[in-house]
């Protein structure tokens, strides 16, 4: 019997319900005597409210994961590992383009001559290319000068040096001006009709392979992931539904004293955000993990190519885009289980 | 305040719930809804906290027509409403407190006042002392006045109670019918359904009897003739 035993506690509800909602409540708006000016609910109060309980359901919905580790750190886990499946392939895909990224650079067409062609044949045919406006530049490498390089490269000189004759061919490396497929394959195919030349090789056919394959990994890892985030998707919508069947009376309740639908949804939206962003972190730390136990590897796999390439691991970009996605799938997730479960639950 | 005008309604099995029932209940009264299972008890107060939809006529509640109310509307009408449930409807993962503060967090007060009115509400129902505690570990009289107190910690209009005393022995049941007629004293306009038709001869009050959706009686009775 403390603060209120001097004024009913229900005494003041006329005023104060009249002051939310006046256009329905005209006719009983008459003020009881001893009627509590401090009870309305101000719209101020109302924002502080409507703020401060996205805040509770924000703390409520982290400890609500914490309370039970094991559960919410598997679905996370397998939240973590749908993402970091497609973000590690995207990883090695940006990796690889690095470690070829010297190599598409000016394609070389290498023209390799008869055997028996005479030398003043192969000095105005490559006197006639290097005429070619289609070419940039002509070398013209002698069987002699191939040997010795193919020599000092492969340390195969006694075998060589055994044959007795120079196996190699003479060998015209073309630059063509114009990269555009179609054009090398029209310049290739010129040369190849030449009565000097013996086979045309174009480098950049692997190139191009190489780009393919490329284009082929990205595709496929975008496939991946969109698959991928459709699992994660399925796993919290079924994850929500199982907390909204697990506090059905509570939403009962609340639907009852007067809770909107935005009020019930709020908490599970929240949980969804949480196992979205443990996901996504756990993904980052699993990709990272991934890329420090292969740095080691590779950078010892580089050096004895002489390259010093090293692998670039999932940087603050991958951890932004990692959390940020999978954020946005937990959310989206959730609401789709609210939306398809919370109109469900309604008091009989 | 609460205005039935020949309600019908019928359930999709083809069962008529209510048939043609008209009442009018003044701002501050005290009636009590009574008749045997089945007979329409129910019904009514699911249509009159928006729950059902009748099928024909019209429900007014303090100038509003229930059948019209969007779906959206109806948490903003039910915050006018106190209910209390025979099973009293209270969440034991929560203390008292946050249980009689629910209607006040989703109406969106104030700390301080959710605080305030909380205990004004305690208070009132005896509880104060008890506000830390889990209802789980209350007995059924309190459980019943810890929902008590949440149907009314928002200040309602209207008070509606389904079997409130349904679990309780007959002093306990007294003891919530007079905290019932204490909140009508002061103005709440109060519906409880009961079968307990001792206790309701008792308050000599306004009676509703129904019997197969047909309202049968309506007035204050004498001790015998509630049910004829």
């Amino acid at each position: 019997m403390k603060q209120s035993s001097h004024r009913p506690p229900q005494a003041a509800h006329k005023a104060q319900r009249a002051s939310r909602k006046p256009q329905r409540q005209e006719p009983e708006a008459k003020p009881r005597p001893t009627g509590a000016v401090a009870a309305r609910t101000r719209l101020g109060d109302r924002w502080h409210s409507w703020l401060g309980h996205h805040r509770e359901m924000a703390v409520e919905a982290l400890r609500r994961f914490f309370a039970a580790p094991l559960a919410s750190g598997m679905t996370a886990l397998v939240i973590a590992i749908a993402l970091a499946l497609p973000a590690a392939l995207q990883l090695g895909l940006l990796n690889f383009q690095r470690a070829v990224a010297g190599w598409d650079g000016q394609p070389q067409i290498s023209v390799f001559l008869h055997k028996d062609a005479r030398d003043t044949a192969v000095q105005s045919f490559a006197g006639e290319l290097r005429a070619d406006p289609a070419v940039t530049e002509v070398t013209y490498i002698s069987p002699e000068e191939a040997l010795r390089e193919f020599q000092q490269a492969s340390g195969l000189g006694d075998a060589l040096a055994g044959l007795g004759a120079n196996p190699l061919p003479a060998v015209l490396l073309v630059r063509p001006r114009d990269t555009a497929s179609d054009r090398l394959e029209a310049l290739a195919s010129q040369l190849r009709d030449s009565a000097l030349t013996d086979a045309v090789v174009l480098d950049m056919a692997w190139v191009q392979r190489l780009a393919q394959l490329t284009e082929l990994g990205r595709r496929l890892s975008a496939g991946l992931a969109l698959l991928l985030a459709l699992g994660v998707l399925l796993v919290v919508v079924n994850t929500i539904r199982l907390h909204i069947e697990s506090r059905r009376e509570e939403i009962l309740v609340v639907k009852l004293v007067g809770g909107t639908d935005a009020f019930v949804r709020r908490p599970f939206l929240y949980s969804g955000l949480c196992y979205g962003v443990a996901g996504g972190l756990l993904a980052w730390l699993l990709v990272s993990g991934g890329a420090a136990l292969l740095s080691g590897p590779v950078s010892a796999l580089a050096s004895s190519y002489d390259s010093g390439y090293a692998l670039r691991g999932p940087g603050f970009s991958y951890l932004l885009a990692l959390t940020g996605g999978a954020a946005l799938l937990g959310l989206l997730g959730a609401w789709v289980a609210v939306a398809r479960h919370i109109k469900a639950i309604e008091p009989r | 305040m609460i205005t039935f005008d020949s309600v019908n309604k019928r359930y999709e099995s083809g069962q008529d719930a209510l048939v043609r029932v008209s009442l009018d209940i003044g701002r501050g009264d005290m009636v009590f809804l009574t008749g045997h299972s089945g007979a329409g008890k129910s019904t009514l107060l699911k249509l009159l906290t928006a729950i059902e939809r009748p099928t024909r006529g019209s429900i007014l509640v303090a100038g509003q027509n229930l059948g019209r109310l969007r779906n959206g509307q109806i948490p903003y009408y039910r915050r006018n409403l106190g209910i209390v449930f025979q099973n009293h409807q209270l969440l034991f993962d929560r203390n008292v407190f946050d249980n009689v503060a629910l209607p006040l967090s989703v109406a969106g007060c104030s700390k301080r006042e959710v605080g305030r009115r909380v205990r004004a509400a305690l208070d009132k129902v005896g509880l104060l002392h008890k506000e830390k505690q889990n209802p789980i570990v209350l007995s059924g009289g309190e459980q019943q006045r810890v929902g008590i107190a949440r149907a009314v910690v928002n200040k309602p209009a209207i008070l509606v109670a389904d079997e409130p005393t349904g679990n309780l022995d007959p002093q306990l049941s007294a003891e919530i019918m007079q905290l019932f007629a204490d909140f009508n004293a002061v103005g709440v306009t109060v519906m409880v359904a009961s079968h307990d038709l001792e206790l309701i001869a008792r308050m000599k009050r306004r009676v509703l009897t129904l019997q197969a959706g047909q309202l049968i009686y309506d007035g204050v009775p004498g001790r015998e003739a509630v049910i004829p």
